[in-house]
C-alpha cells in the first residue's frame, strides 16, 4: 500500500459550524485523513489511523467524538481513549481542553490513571464524563467492577493511541483481552487505532478490530518530508568498541549549540547518565541541559517534561522514556547516541523533533565504535527507503490471560465457553487450544496443581448455574493491587537522608555497593550513607574519579534482523564505504586483506591463537540475546569434544569464544540438533528461566508484585520465586505457568526463532578461515572480553572458583594453632 | 560430597544438602523443616506449589539413605505451624511416617511447631546435650552461642562475588566451637548471615560460612560476604 498524497484539502461541509469556525479562525483546514475519520464515524465503522508524527493524528481521532457528542450532550460514558503512557493521557488531556472550551461544545473530558485520587475514580464511574483518557491497566481495572456494563454501556468509540507500541507486548495481550470484554458490553463501540508508520498496517488494523465483525479500514496519512539524518564526523578516531561515544561529544555539543532545543537519545539508563554528565563537561556556554530516564523520581520526570514544554531547556538526554509522547514544538534537533538497532526506532525518535509535518526533522546520528558506525549507514538507508522493522508477532502469553480471566471473575459471574469464545476473537489468542484456555482456567480456579490439594482455597468457584465466580472478596483486592504486566525487577528508591527521593535503581547494583562507595545518577555524583527501610539512602559527593553507574537489566535494545541484513550487505559492498571515516575504511579494507569479509547469508567463523589460548569468533549477526543463547550451547559442545573451553562473549554482530584446543572443524559445532538436548539442560538451570519465571509468576498473581519500598513495614510478604520454581520443575514439570515463563524466554532472552534461522542459514556454508593471529573485524568483540560476565554453569563451578581464592588466602594467613579450625 | 568438620573436638559432616551428619552418635541433624508452609501461604490465599513438603521429605529420605543414621534429630520448626498435620497431603504423611519408623526420631520444638503432632511418632524434648555438644532450636542464652551449641531457627544465607556475577545460597555459619545450620526445607527462604542477628552469635575473627552450591559445599570467611544476602529473598527475619 503506499500512501496516498494529501496535504490536499478536502472541502469541509462534513464539519458542523462551530467546528468550521474554531478551524478557520486557526487559519486551518481539515486534512484528508482526518475527514477520512469523520467519514468512517458517520457510518460507524472501526478505522487505523497510520500517520507519522506531527500528522495531527490525535486531533484526528478525538474530532469525530467531539462532533458526535456536540450533537448529543447526554450524560454518558461516549469515547474511551487508551495511551500506553499516563503523561500522554494527560497532556492530551489538557490539548483537548482548549478547543472544547474555545468552541463551548459542552463535552466533559477527564483522565483516570493511577495517580486519580479514590473519590474521583468513585464518581467517575457513577458518573462518567463524555470522553476518559486512561491505560490499559485502568481499563482492566474498570473492567473488574460488577458496574462495568452500566458505565461501558452507550460507548460509542474506543480510540487506542501508539497501538504500535502495544499491540505484540504483553500490555498489548491484556489491552486485545480488555477490547474483547468491552466489545461484549458495547457491542456498537467502534475502535479507531493511531499509530505511527510501521511495516504492516493490515497486521495491526487485524489486531485492533479483531471479534468485530467488520475488520478496521486502513487510512494512511501523507508522508511527512524526509528527515535530514547526518552521522556525526568526528575530530577524534571512531573506537573500536563502547557505545557511549564519548569521543564525539565535542561535535555533539557544537550541534546542540546550533539547535534552538534537542533531544539526545540514548539506549541505556547508564549511558544517560554518562552521556549527560560528559556533556555538562563540556558546557562552557552553561546551555540548560537537562537528563530524563525512566528510574528518575516521577517528579523529577515531570519537572524536566515541564521546562521542556515551556521552552526553557536547550537539550534534554533521554532514554526511551521520551520515545513516545508529548509534542514539543520547538525541538529542532535530535542526536542518537549510539546504535539506533532497528529503523523503526529511529524513525520514532527522528520523529520527535520538528512535529510540523511539511518540516523535515534534521538529526545527527553518533556511533560509539565501528560497528555501530556501519549500524548507523544501515539505519539511515532504511529510513530512506521506508523499509521499517515488522512488529513482533506472538501468541497471547498465558500468564496476562490468567490475570484476565480473575479480573473477569472479579467483575461477575462468567461462562467459560464464553469467555474462551471472546478469548479467541482477539488476535493474539486466536490460534489458542481449549486445552490450554482451560489449562489457564483451572490455574486461576486452584492454581493448576496436578496434586489437588487445595480445594478447600480456590480462587474460583462455580455457581449453581456452572458459572465461574471469586471465591473470596480478598482476591478481588488482590487482583487489583495486582493489574499490570510490566514487572520491575527489584528496585530501591534512592533518596537524600531525610530529604527528596530522586529515583529508583535496581537492587542487583545496590547490592553491590559498599558506604562511601560514589555512583553517577540522577545527573549528579552520590555517595552511599546506607540503606533505611528498603532507601538507599546518599549524601552528595565531593567529587569523584570514577563513579560507578547504575545499570538496568532490560535496558539492551534488540538489534532487528532487517536492519542486520543491511550491515551485512554494506560489508559486501566497498563501494558503500567512500563515505566512511578513514579510519574505519582502513579496518575494513585490512579485513579483506588479512581474512575475508563475511557475506550475505552465510557464517564467516575465524580462529586464531593468542595469549597461549584459542579464540574463535563467529560473525552471526543475530543479536547478542541469541549470541548468548548459542555461547552457552557451543562451550557445552566443546567441553564435550574435549576442546576445553574457558569462556565466552558475545555482542550484537559476533560472539567469541576461547578455549585450551584449536577448534578445527568449526561446521560440526555449530549444528542444528545443538538446539534439542543441549538446550534443553542447559535452559532447566538457567537463571534467565528463573528471571522469567518471576515476572510470570507476578503477571499471573501467584505471587504478589513487589513494590519499591515497601520492605519499610519490616514485614515482606513476598515470596522467593526461585524457591517455587525449583520445587514446580521437579514435582509439575507441566505446569501452566513453567509453560509461559519458558514461552518468553524462548521469544526474548534465547531468542530462539533468531538463533534456529540462523544456523538454518549456516548450514553448508560455513566459511572458516584460521589465521594466525587476530583479524581486524574481531577486536571489536575482543575488546568486550571482561566487560562483560560471564553467564552460565552451576552455581558450584563459580563458589569452586571464588573458593580456591579463599583457600590461598587461608593457606597464608588463617592457619594457626587453634585445633577447631574446620578441616578440608 | 560432605564437608569434614571439628565442632568442640567433635568431627562431624556437613552435607551440601543443609544436613549435619555426627559419625559417633550416628545421628543425622536438619532444621527448620517448615513442613507445610506452602499450604499455609494458601490457606492465606498465595495458591503455592503445594510440593513443598514432598519436595523437603524426599530430600531427608536421600539424607537417610546417604548416612544410615540410628537416630535423627529434627532441629525445630520442623513444621510451619501446629495446624500443618491437617492440611499435608496423605502421601506426604505416610512418608514421614515411613521415615520415622524403626530409627530413634527426634523433634526438637521451635517457635513455629510448640506442639509436634503427635501422629508422626517420634520423641519430642527440647534439647538434647551429649558429649560437648548441645543440640537446640534457637540459643539458649539471649547474649549469643555458647561453645558446643548447634542451633537452626535463623535460615543461614550468604553471598559472594563470583566470576559469574553475585552469587547466594543457604550456608552453615560456624566458628569451629558453634554453628548454625542452613533451613532444610523447600520453602524455607533465607536470612542474610551477615545480619545481627546472626552475626552477634559468633566471635568475629573465626566466623566461616560454608555455603550450599549444589553437589558441594564451600568455605568462605566474613571478609569475601557480600551484604543483603537475603534481601531478594523470601521469609520475614525468624521471630524470637
Amino acid at each position: 500500500m503506499t500512501p496516498i498524497d494529501t496535504g490536499s484539502l478536502v472541502p469541509p461541509p462534513t464539519l458542523p459550524a462551530p467546528f468550521d469556525a474554531w478551524f478557520a479562525a486557526r487559519g486551518w483546514s481539515l486534512r484528508r485523513h482526518q475527514a477520512e475519520l469523520l467519514e468512517a464515524a458517520r457510518a460507524g465503522r472501526s478505522v487505523l489511523l497510520v500517520a507519522p508524527t506531527g500528522a495531527g493524528k490525535t486531533l484526528a481521532g478525538f474530532l469525530p467524538s467531539l462532533v458526535a457528542i456536540a450533537e448529543d450532550p447526554r450524560p454518558r460514558l461516549h469515547t474511551l481513549y487508551i495511551s500506553p503512557l499516563k503523561a500522554l493521557a494527560v497532556d492530551i488531556h489538557r490539548n483537548l481542553e482548549a478547543p472544547i472550551a474555545e468552541m463551548g461544545l459542552g463535552v466533559r473530558a477527564e483522565t483516570r490513571t493511577g495517580d486519580t485520587p479514590a473519590s474521583k475514580r468513585r464518581r467517575q464511574r457513577s458518573d462518567p464524563p463524555h470522553l476518559l483518557l486512561t491505560t490499559p491497566e485502568s481499563l482492566a481495572l474498570l473492567l473488574s467492577y460488577p458496574d462495568a456494563g452500566a458505565l461501558f454501556g452507550e460507548l460509542a468509540c474506543v480510540v487506542v493511541d501508539e497501538a504500535h507500541a502495544l499491540a505484540g507486548t504483553k500490555r498489548g495481550d491484556l489491552l486485545a483481552l480488555g477490547l474483547a470484554r468491552l466489545a461484549a458490553l458495547a457491542p456498537n463501540a467502534r475502535r479507531v487505532g493511531l499509530s505511527a508508520t510501521v511495516a504492516d498496517p493490515p497486521m495491526l488494523a487485524r489486531w485492533l478490530s479483531a471479534g468485530l465483525s467488520r475488520p478496521a479500514d486502513i487510512v494512511l496519512g501523507a508522508a511527512g518530508a524526509k528527515p535530514q539524518v547526518t552521522i556525526v564526523n568526528p575530530a577524534a578516531r571512531v573506537p573500536w568498541s563502547g557505545h557511549g561515544a564519548v569521543h564525539a561529544l565535542p561535535e555533539v555539543y557544537m550541534a546542540l549549540k546550533n539547535a534552538q532545543a534537542a533531544i539526545v537519545f540514548v539506549n541505556t539508563r547508564a549511558q544517560a547518565e554518562i552521556c549527560f554528565r560528559e556533556l555538562w563537561k563540556l558546557n562552557d556556554d552553561n546551555l540548560a541541559i537537562a537528563l530524563h530516564h525512566g528510574s528518575l523520581a516521577a517528579e523529577q520526570r515531570r519537572r524536566v517534561e515541564a521546562a521542556m514544554a515551556a521552552g526553557k531547556l536547550r537539550a534534554v538526554v533521554a532514554t526511551s522514556s521520551l520515545d513516545l509522547g508529548i509534542d514539543w514544538g520547538n525541538v529542532d534537533l535530535v542526536v542518537q547516541v549510539g546504535a539506533p538497532k532497528g529503523a523503526s526506532r529511529l524513525l520514532q525518535r527522528l520523529g520527535r523533533a520538528n512535529h510540523r509535518l511539511d518540516d523535515a526533522s534534521r538529526a545527527l546520528l553518533v556511533p560509539g565504535n565501528r560497528f555501530e558506525m556501519l549500524e548507523c549507514v544501515a539505519a539511515i538507508a532504511a529510513v530512506a527507503a521506508d523499509e521499517l522493522d515488522r512488529l513482533p508477532e506472538r501468541p497471547g502469553a498465558f500468564d496476562v490471560l490468567a490475570q484476565h480471566l480473575l479480573g473477569m471473575a472479579c467483575a461477575g459471574p462468567f461462562d467459560a465457553d464464553a469467555a474462551y469464545a471472546q478469548t479467541v476473537a482477539t488476535l493474539p489468542y486466536a490460534a489458542l487450544s481449549r486445552a490450554d484456555f482451560d489449562a489457564v482456567l483451572d490455574y486461576v480456579a486452584t492454581g493448576g496443581y496436578a496434586l489437588a490439594g487445595y480445594e478447600r482455597y480456590r480462587r474460583l468457584v462455580r455457581d449453581a448455574t456452572g458459572h465461574w465466580c471469586v471465591a473470596d472478596p480478598l482476591f478481588v483486592r488482590q487482583y487489583r493491587m495486582n493489574i499490570g504486566t510490566i514487572v520491575e525487577e527489584p528496585m530501591l528508591h534512592v533518596a537524600f537522608k531525610r530529604g527528596k527521593r530522586l529515583g529508583s535503581i535496581e537492587e542487583y547494583f545496590a547490592l553491590g555497593l559498599e558506604i562511601g562507595d560514589t555512583f553517577a545518577f540522577a545527573g549528579q555524583i552520590l555517595r552511599f550513607e546506607g540503606l533505611r527501610d528498603g532507601t538507599l539512602e546518599v549524601s552528595k559527593a565531593a567529587s569523584a574519579e570514577q563513579p560507578k553507574v547504575p545499570v538496568y537489566a532490560g535496558g539492551r535494545m534488540p538489534f532487528t534482523s532487517e536492519l542486520a541484513a543491511r550491515v551485512r550487505a554494506l560489508l559486501q559492498d566497498p563501494s558503500a564505504w567512500s563515505g566512511f571515516p578513514a579510519d574505519v575504511r582502513e579496518w575494513l579494507h585490512l579485513q579483506r586483506k588479512r581474512s575475508q569479509m563475511p557475506d550475505r547469508t552465510g557464517l564467516l567463523v575465524e580462529t586464531f591463537p593468542r595469549d597461549g589460548r584459542w579464540f574463535l569468533v563467529a560473525y552471526c549477526f543475530a543479536g547478542r540475546n541469541a549470541h548468548q543463547s548459542l555461547g552457552m550451547l557451543l562451550t557445552r559442545r566443546m567441553a564435550r569434544a574435549g576442546l576445553r573451553p574457558i569462556g565466552f562473549v558475545a555482542s550484537d554482530y559476533a560472539i567469541a569464544v576461547w578455549s585450551g584446543k584449536h577448534v578445527e572443524r568449526p561446521s560440526e559445532l555449530f549444528a542444528e540438533d545443538m538446539l534439542g538436548d543441549d538446550l534443553e539442560e542447559w535452559l532447566a538451570e538457567s537463571a534467565m528461566l528463573k528471571r522469567s519465571f518471576r515476572n510470570v509468576a507476578v503477571i499471573a498473581g501467584l505471587i504478589e508484585r513487589r513494590h519499591p519500598g515497601q520492605e519499610k513495614s519490616g514485614r515482606q510478604v513476598t515470596f522467593s520465586s526461585d524457591l517455587i520454581y525449583d520445587v514446580l520443575r521437579k514435582h509439575q514439570p507441566g505446569h501452566v505457568l513453567l509453560k509461559a515463563a519458558r514461552a518468553d524466554a524462548d521469544a526474548g532472552m534465547i531468542d530462539l526463532a533468531r538463533l534456529a534461522q540462523m544456523l538454518k542459514a549456516a548450514r553448508g556454508r560455513i566459511s572458516h578461515r584460521s589465521l594466525a593471529r587476530v583479524s581486524p573485524l574481531a577486536v571489536p568483540i575482543l575488546l568486550e572480553v571482561g566487560r562483560e560476565s560471564v553467564q552460565g554453569s552451576a552455581p558450584d563451578e563459580w563458589l569452586a572458583d571464588a573458593a580456591a581464592a579463599q583457600a590461598l588466602i587461608d593457606e597464608a594467613g588463617f592457619e594457626d594453632d587453634d585445633p577447631q579450625q574446620t578441616l578440608f | 560430597m560432605h564437608a569434614r568438620l571439628t565442632l568442640e573436638e567433635t568431627p562431624l559432616f556437613a552435607d551440601p544438602s543443609g544436613g549435619l551428619y555426627w559419625p559417633a552418635r550416628r545421628t543425622l541433624v536438619v532444621a527448620d523443616l517448615h513442613l507445610e508452609k506452602g499450604s499455609a501461604f494458601a490457606a492465606r490465599r498465595t495458591l503455592l506449589p503445594p510440593y513443598d513438603s514432598a519436595a523437603s521429605l524426599a530430600k531427608l529420605q536421600g539424607l537417610v539413605r546417604k548416612f544410615a543414621p540410628a537416630r535423627v534429630v529434627c532441629l525445630g520448626d520442623s513444621f510451619h505451624d501446629v495446624r500443618a498435620e491437617a492440611r499435608m497431603a496423605p502421601n506426604d504423611a505416610a512418608l514421614l511416617k515411613r521415615l520415622v519408623v524403626g530409627l530413634d526420631w527426634v523433634w526438637v520444638v521451635g517457635n513455629h511447631d510448640p506442639a509436634i503432632p503427635p501422629a508422626f511418632g517420634g520423641r519430642i524434648v527440647s534439647e538434647i546435650v551429649e558429649d560437648k555438644l548441645a543440640l537446640r532450636h534457637a540459643p539458649a542464652a539471649a547474649g549469643g552461642l555458647a561453645p558446643g551449641e548447634i542451633v537452626g531457627h535463623f535460615h543461614p544465607k550468604a553471598a559472594v562475588a563470583t566470576q559469574a556475577g553475585r552469587i547466594a545460597a543457604p550456608c552453615f555459619a560456624l566458628d569451629g566451637r558453634r554453628m548454625v545450620l542452613p533451613a532444610f526445607g523447600a520453602y524455607a527462604g533465607g536470612l542474610d548471615v551477615l545480619d545481627p542477628a546472626i552475626a552477634r552469635l559468633f566471635g568475629r575473627a573465626r566466623f566461616r560460612v560454608l555455603m550450599l552450591g549444589g553437589e558441594r559445599l564451600h568455605l568462605f570467611g566474613r571478609e569475601r560476604l557480600l551484604p543483603f544476602a537475603a534481601h531478594s529473598d523470601t521469609a520475614k527475619k525468624p521471630a524470637r
